[in-house]
């Protein structure tokens, strides 16, 4: 049986990181008896284990509630929750398209923040409607009219019915629910109409293969039908319909406005296409939905074994990652010095550490990480035009004939103290400021950014100079001509490809500078000096040395104890392989994550 | 003067057959000693230990019999706790077992004390022919920051003794101590070499796990000299202990030419030895390989396996040839006369990568000989660790 029309509510939560979001999931899935008390994990929705310890949510998940409201009926409500971080956007606009309506998540002790600002907009593009809820009102810093006020002045929606709340406590709780029912709109549909859903999400599970996430907007979806996916042409039986509860539950068909999740006959993550319109292969319809962009990886870097045998293992693993984000893309790469690897291209720098984390904690893989780079655009002399992934892929000058770098529009919200560490930072890293206002103490600043500076320990500096409180989304705009060389940083005269970036001419020499101070600190003393120097060209801009060991000798083993001096032997062995050998300098793997840390 | 590399190859007999006797016990523990030593409120019933010796050396010589010892070294804990007798009774039975020469180097490390003085005469009657004295330091702050039980003018006595005694003498000094400057060293070690024989061991103090020394360190107590200072002191000692006629012959011992001390160049020659008694080593050359051995080390289980089973042995592997390789290595280096090549080659069944060893050649730290020895030079000896770490890997 599906669901009347008006019976259904689909929401999805807008909120900034630590607002509350997966707290207040958490609540309405328990008030709803969605599990019981016993079942609750802290923040069922975010079921990596990553997710759940940055408290971020990286894949859109959807969790159907009943909820018998006041006016005596039972709701179907549909929570679609949504990323928050600006790497996930993409994955926010579609799970917003899936929806009619959006709760609005405030920290009443800090106010709207950037990504609250761009993820509201997406939603008010999508014609959502918005319920302001004001979370965290039990906290003495909690300033219910100043937020309510700010709400009204930089998103321009009325906050006067804002609903109170401590997802914490509970506090509030109903009604929520309450304005889900009476303040949100059913969807609309046709039942009798073609089958037309929309494939919103798609991921591969271990025990069901490729389960697909689905909203209906005409027709019903049964178990047993043919479906067709209009975009690639592919047909599949349905095998199995159902909804989270958060379990999934076996339900036999979707009818309009619903929400679920199908299994069939697919046999790969990469068959299936987000945005796809699905429709009955016999009867299909007419009009197919807009659809989305593929996301774009922006940010590339190359992922090395430390131990080269682990190269098969290696490959393996991101294959497998892969069927779970196809935004993830990776292709083999072979440096010098690095061996065997793969450029992966990411959608941020977020994306790229949960990436390699993963890899790390759930394949058990030691790898070491390339500079990060963006994608240039470059014509060359001979009139042709290329995308390049990688600096060491960078044509000879001379056959340059422009470079052009991808710019983003950054808006940064921080609390007035900051402000002026914040534009410093912006500056430094070749920004434009094009708009500054205040929202009470609140400061938003729009800056135009060139990428490649943001890749390189914007994020991070950004919440030190703020004490955490700036927050920073961004998209990026458009490719402007800059005045970009390849810098290289030679170790004992030897050129490390996986250190070599493109920089901004002006910015060349202190980060340089400041990359050779580093490897001073991370690389350990040899029995010989070791020059460290970053160079332009043949040009040397930066100098460090690594002064040579003076003493390092066991004064005495005990008696005939070879074993045990064998064993110092064996861990000294052990250490190596941890390191890379750079013609004759062994470099540990944590120089290349320390070197992408430098300021400068 | 530097013999040349041909005629030092000459001089360097094939490694030989030694037995190490460990007596476990000592009158205190020393904040800086890692090594097995323990101290008993009751002394330990001599005679029952010298029945279990005699049954771990029957075991040992059945699995390596026949052959001809070339040293005997008592090393501990402090075998100048050991009776006269204690000793004469373990050289009967070493020498009931294998064939002992006349003459052989018989070593006991003995404290400078007093009381041990006393029964130098007894270690010379029962075949003692050596003492390796741990005097440590020569003024009294330092002695006693040591842990030491023994003044300068015991030790001072002691040598005195030793020297009327025992054919051969040496004794041990401990250096970059706390706040220990590079003048008042060299100036001890003159004093040191002035009263030497012609064999010295010269030992840079070492703060070493699980020991006293450790956990004042740990707790900011106690600072050692940094890398620069230790460096000094270590190129002083090679410098005035050559210009005094005693070169330092492996990392921290000197000795005249022709004084070097036997027992321990069987070791650091990567020879064959046996180790008898609490926490001992030993390397046989058997039929299906070189075995590593090692021993119970604690006193009391030790006796009550040897008791039951004739040997104390709790480790006999058989090394791989990567592992006996790494140990030539590791052993060969610190002398100067270095590793020979082709036995290295024999013993690892691989070569050393040309490549490493060129680099090390060309950096000065390490020399090949017309023989084809391969061997640290001074400045190659200061990072030795490394240079080993950078050859076997």
């Amino acid at each position: 049986m599906t669901t009347p029309l008006s019976k259904i509510r689909n929401f999805s939560i807008v909120a900034h990181i630590d607002h509350g979001k997966s707290t207040l999931a958490d609540r309405l899935i328990q008030q709803t008896g969605g599990l019981e008390t016993r079942e609750m994990v802290e923040q069922v929705l975010d079921n990596m284990d990553i997710e759940r310890e940055r408290g971020i949510t990286i894949k859109a998940q959807t969790v159907r509630l009943n909820y018998k409201a006041k006016d005596g009926e039972t709701y179907v409500l549909n929570l679609m929750d949504t990323p928050g971080h600006v790497d996930f956007a993409y994955e926010v606009s579609r799970s917003l398209a899936a929806c009619e309506g959006s709760l609005l998540v405030v920290d009443a002790s800090q106010g709207v923040e950037a990504q609250t600002l761009a993820n509201v907009y997406k939603a008010m593009d999508n014609n959502h409607e918005i319920v302001p809820i004001l979370n965290k009102i039990d906290l003495p810093a909690a300033d219910v009219d100043r937020v309510k006020e700010q709400i009204e002045e930089v998103i321009g929606i009325d906050a006067s019915d804002a609903v109170l709340i401590s997802a914490k406590t509970g506090l509030g709780i109903p009604d929520v629910l309450e304005a889900i029912v009476t303040r949100l709109p059913p969807p609309k549909g046709d039942e009798n109409a073609p089958l037309k859903a929309m494939l919103v999400d798609s991921w591969y599970d271990t025990y069901l293969g490729v389960v697909v996430l689905v909203r209906v907007v005409d027709g019903i979806l049964k178990q047993g039908q043919k479906i067709r996916m209009m975009g690639t042409g592919a047909s599949y039986d349905v095998e199995r319909v159902g909804v989270f509860t958060p379990k999934l539950v076996n339900v036999g068909s979707l009818g309009p406005g619903e929400m679920g999740a199908i299994t069939g006959s697919i046999k790969e993550v990469a068959d299936t296409r987000v945005g796809d319109t699905i429709t009955d292969d016999r009867k299909p319809t007419s009009d197919m939905l807009p659809g989305f962009k593929p996301a774009q990886p922006v940010v590339f870097c190359g992922l090395f074994p430390v131990d080269a045998a682990d190269f098969e293992d290696l490959r393996a693993a991101v294959g497998k990652l892969r069927l779970n984000d196809a935004s993830f893309t990776y292709e083999m790469e072979t440096s010098a010095a690095l061996g065997f690897g793969f450029r992966c291209g990411f959608l941020g720098l977020l994306h790229l550490e949960i990436i390699q984390e993963r890899l790390e904690r759930e394949f058990n893989l030691d790898l070491i990480a390339t500079a990060p780079s963006v994608v240039y655009q470059m014509h060359l002399t001979d009139g042709t035009d290329i995308e390049m992934h990688n600096p060491v892929d960078m044509p000879e000058v001379t056959k340059i004939e422009e470079i052009k770098e991808p710019w983003i529009k950054a808006t940064i919200m921080t609390p007035d103290e900051y402000l002026g560490a914040v534009l410093k930072l912006c500056q430094d890293k070749r920004g434009t400021q094009t708009d500054l206002s205040y929202l009470g103490s609140r400061a938003m600043v729009i800056y135009e950014l060139p990428l490649n500076e943001v890749v390189f320990d914007f994020y991070d500096r950004l919440k030190s100079i703020s004490k955490g409180y700036a927050s920073f989304d961004y998209e990026i705009t458009d490719y402007k001509p800059s005045d970009l060389v390849r810098m290289q940083i030679l170790v004992n005269a030897e050129p490390v490809d996986a250190l070599s970036m493109l920089v901004h001419r002006t910015r060349a020499e202190s980060r340089g500078r400041a990359i050779c101070e580093k490897l001073k600190d991370v690389i350990p003393p040899h029995m010989f000096q070791i020059p460290v120097q970053a160079a332009i060209g043949g040009k040397i801009i930066a100098r460090e040395t690594i002064r040579a060991l003076r003493k390092d000798v066991t004064a005495k083993c005990y008696g005939g104890d070879a074993t045990r001096k064998r064993k110092l032997l064996d861990k000294q062995k052990e250490g190596k392989k941890r390191m890379r050998q750079f013609g004759k300098v062994e470099i540990p793997q944590e120089a290349f994550i320390q070197v992408l840390k430098v300021e400068g | 003067m530097t013999p040349s590399p041909s005629s030092q190859s000459i001089l360097i007999p094939e490694p030989g057959f030694g037995v190490y006797v460990h007596w476990p016990f000592c009158a205190s523990k020393c904040p800086y000693c890692d090594f097995n030593s323990h101290v008993r409120h009751q002394p330990p019933d001599q005679a029952r230990f010298v029945a279990a010796f005699e049954r771990e050396i029957a075991t040992m010589a059945d699995m390596v019999p026949g052959r001809t010892v070339s040293s005997i070294f008592f090393g501990g804990g402090t075998p100048s706790l050991m009776e006269p007798g204690t000793v004469g009774a373990i050289l009967d039975a070493i020498g009931k077992h294998w064939s002992v020469p006349a003459g052989v180097e018989v070593t006991l490390e003995a404290n400078p004390s007093s009381v041990e003085a006393g029964r130098f005469r007894g270690y010379r009657a029962a075949g003692v022919n050596r003492v390796s004295l741990g005097v440590q330091a020569l003024n009294d702050t330092d002695l006693r920051f040591l842990g030491r039980l023994h003044s300068v003018a015991e030790a001072m006595t002691a040598i005195e003794i030793a020297r009327a005694t025992f054919p051969r003498i040496s004794f041990d000094l401990i250096y970059a101590r706390p706040g220990q400057t590079p003048d008042a060293w060299e100036q001890e070690l003159r004093q040191a070499l002035d009263l030497a024989a012609d064999h010295l061991s010269v030992y840079q103090l070492t703060i070493e796990a699980e020991t006293r020394f450790e956990d004042l360190w740990k707790a900011g107590k106690l600072t050692v000299p940094d890398e620069d200072t230790a460096a000094e002191l270590y190129e002083i000692t090679q410098g005035v202990g050559a210009a005094h006629g005693m070169p330092a012959y492996e990392i921290s011992n000197h000795a005249a030419p022709g004084a070097e001390c036997q027992h321990n160049l069987v070791y650091w020659r990567y020879g064959e030895y046996v180790g008898v008694g609490p926490g001992a080593h030993g390397r046989l050359a058997l039929p299906d390989g070189r075995h590593a051995t090692a021993t119970e080390k604690h006193p009391e289980r030790w006796l009550a396996s040897v008791e039951a089973d004739g040997h104390g042995m709790i480790v006999d592997d058989v090394l791989t040839l990567e592992e006996q390789g790494d140990e030539y290595l590791l052993m060969g280096l610190r002398l100067k006369e270095g590793i020979d090549l082709a036995r290295y080659e024999t013993i690892s069944g691989r070569t050393l990568d040309p490549t490493r060893l060129a680099d090390l050649i060309g950096h000065g730290l390490a020399e090949v000989t017309p023989d084809r020895r391969v061997r640290a030079t001074p400045a190659g000896f200061a990072v030795l660790d490394a240079l080993v770490a950078d050859l076997a890997a």
